[in-house]
């Protein structure tokens, strides 16, 4: 079973980070970040051809992950695959060990390196949660029986400080629904915000890992604020990085802020370090947060 | 309406030189692309004018009253029966349903697209055209608050907002409102929140491709559709 699951219902506060499959066949740096990360991580979230840009897939990336010994998220986007290719990645995805399952909408295909794809989106986030739930049942989403179904811990994106918030609410409704056990958040700025929604999780069942990014530049602030819509950083927090004698320095110190504040909050923190991979044990640590066995001790690996 | 807008004029000019045609017909459609501003009498005569600076000759035009209809553009043809006997390539400024109406009626010549077909449109106001409909065969709109999701959504999911929203607004699309914040806006101004979602996934078997209707086989039943 999931480590992340029984970690999460066990009511320890976890740590996941993040990192990006190579784009190309070259794993070594995706190696060494796992390596800087997993003291402090109970579990890595492996992109799907993030930013809608070509990476080695998440299938694959994640079982190298799975291999050396840290639990992966495996990320699993509506853009790319229809119905038909996203099941049979799901079945894919289980028979290679993977767990843990993060269903995201995916970034519009215009805004990553090959403009002229056609986004896919024959299923949208929600309606992926319920076809997963479906693979958990033992079915395909027709509801029929599989030869051997999955048992996935279901996660879903949560946006605690997009506006309306009613609507975001009813997302987070709606997710549960369709099976998501966990959420994990976009970047967390506001811990008020982050509040409202962990409460909804939680009369739900659910379980909140927030959003933690490392703003190490003015220069990936102004990225994030440009390309990442949905994603905007205050301008309280852009004046702090950039009236930083040393930038890199404040974004981790921002960052031990928010964990600690998340601490009190949320059930977790995913911290998304944006090349800042070997300041996660720090930030970690100075939080106050303990990750015991980091990583994986598995009889099955 | 069939929105349609010129086609890059250099591609014209490519596929007239590797066909070798110097003389061009030119053919017109009093519908959809008049409405458009790309495929009326006016615009007809300024692709002549250009095929002729190129030092091509132009053996005759016409605008006849819908490309698209079969019966309606036989009797164009026969009507310039000569003018296009005359011509190495017709040049069709309609939409590619029209094109094609047109290359069934004459066989024989090189016919080619003279604009780009990119939507079914909505009037907004005149000269302002928008896509409301994509007309995928498995309308959702009773569900939606009249707002399509399939096409006004720049990524057409039918729940959402994605990720991406921010204060409302589309992520793709920034000048815009996410057309999910829309229909629910709507929904609970007809006191229907919550309503109906999430909606399940969209039946591609149902958008017909290619698509076929016909009413005399409709009167039997079945629906006419195949
Ligand atoms: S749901 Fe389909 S038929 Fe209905 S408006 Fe949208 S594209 Fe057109
Ligand atoms: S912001 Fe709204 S309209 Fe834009 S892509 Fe996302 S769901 Fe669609």
């Amino acid at each position: 079973m999931s480590r992340l699951r029984t970690l999460l219902e066990e009511g320890t506060f976890v740590v996941t980070g993040e990192i990006a499959p190579p784009r190309g066949t070259d794993l070594s740096a995706m190696r060494a970040s796992v390596e800087l990360m997993r003291p402090a991580c109970h579990a890595l979230n492996v992109t799907d051809n993030q930013g809608a840009s070509l990476h080695l897939s998440s299938l694959a990336a994640s079982r190298v992950v799975l291999d050396m010994g840290v639990e992966p998220i495996f990320q699993q986007t509506c853009r790319d695959r229809n119905r038909l290719a996203l099941q049979s990645d799901l079945l894919a995805a289980w028979t290679l060990g993977l767990e843990n399952l993060l269903v995201v909408t995916g970034d519009d295909p215009r805004g990553g390196d090959h403009p002229q794809a056609k986004g896919v989106f024959d299923l949208d986030s929600t309606q992926l949660l319920e076809v997963a739930s479906f693979a958990n049942a033992g079915t395909d989403m027709l509801g029929r029986p599989l030869k051997g179904g999955t048992s996935f811990y279901l996660g879903a994106a949560m946006f605690p400080e997009a506006e309306p918030w009613d609507i975001q609410r009813a997302r987070i409704e709606e997710k549960m629904a369709a099976g998501a056990r966990f959420f994990q958040t976009q970047a967390v700025f506001d811990i008020d915000k982050l509040a409202r929604a962990t409460d909804v999780v939680h009369e739900l069942g659910g379980k909140v890992i927030a959003g933690i990014l490392l703003l190490r530049s003015l220069k990936a602030i102004d990225f994030i604020n440009q390309r990442l819509a949905g994603l905007m950083v205050p301008e309280t927090i852009s004046d702090r990085i950039r009236g930083a004698a040393d930038p890199g320095e404040e974004a981790v110190l921002l960052g031990i802020e928010q964990a600690r504040a998340a601490r009190d909050v949320a059930d977790g923190i995913h911290i998304m370090p944006l090349g800042l991979d070997g300041q996660v044990a720090r930030i970690v640590s100075e939080a106050g947060i303990v990750v015991e066995a980091a990583g994986l001790e598995r009889n099955d690996l | 309406m069939i929105i349609t807008r010129p086609r890059d004029w250099a591609r014209i000019e490519v596929r007239l030189d590797a066909l070798g045609a110097r003389r061009v017909f030119v053919m017109g459609c009093g519908q959809c692309a008049t409405v458009a501003g790309t495929g009326g009498e006016a615009e007809v005569l300024e692709a002549k004018a250009v095929l002729e600076r190129s030092g091509r000759e132009v053996t005759g035009w016409s605008v006849g009253e819908v490309a698209c209809h079969a019966g309606g553009q036989r009797l164009e043809t026969r009507e310039h029966a000569s003018e296009l006997a005359a011509a190495d390539a017709v040049l069709v400024l309609a939409c590619g349903a029209g094109v094609q109406t047109m290359a069934d009626a004459v066989e024989d010549t090189p016919v080619l697209p003279g604009l780009e077909s990119v939507f079914l449109g909505n009037v907004v106001r005149h000269g302002v055209f928008e896509e409301r409909c994509q007309m995928c065969g498995d309308c959702v709109l009773d569900r939606t608050a009249g707002i399509c999701p399939v096409t006004t959504c720049p990524k057409g999911l039918l729940n959402g907002p994605c990720g991406g929203m921010w204060n409302g607004m589309c992520e793709v699309l920034e000048d815009r409102e996410c057309t999910h914040v829309r229909i629910r806006r709507r929904l609970a101004q007809q006191g229907r929140t919550g309503e109906s979602v999430p909606l399940p996934p969209k039946d591609y078997s149902k958008k017909l491709k290619p698509g076929k209707v016909d009413l005399r086989a409709a009167s039997h039943g079945k629906g006419g559709t195949s």
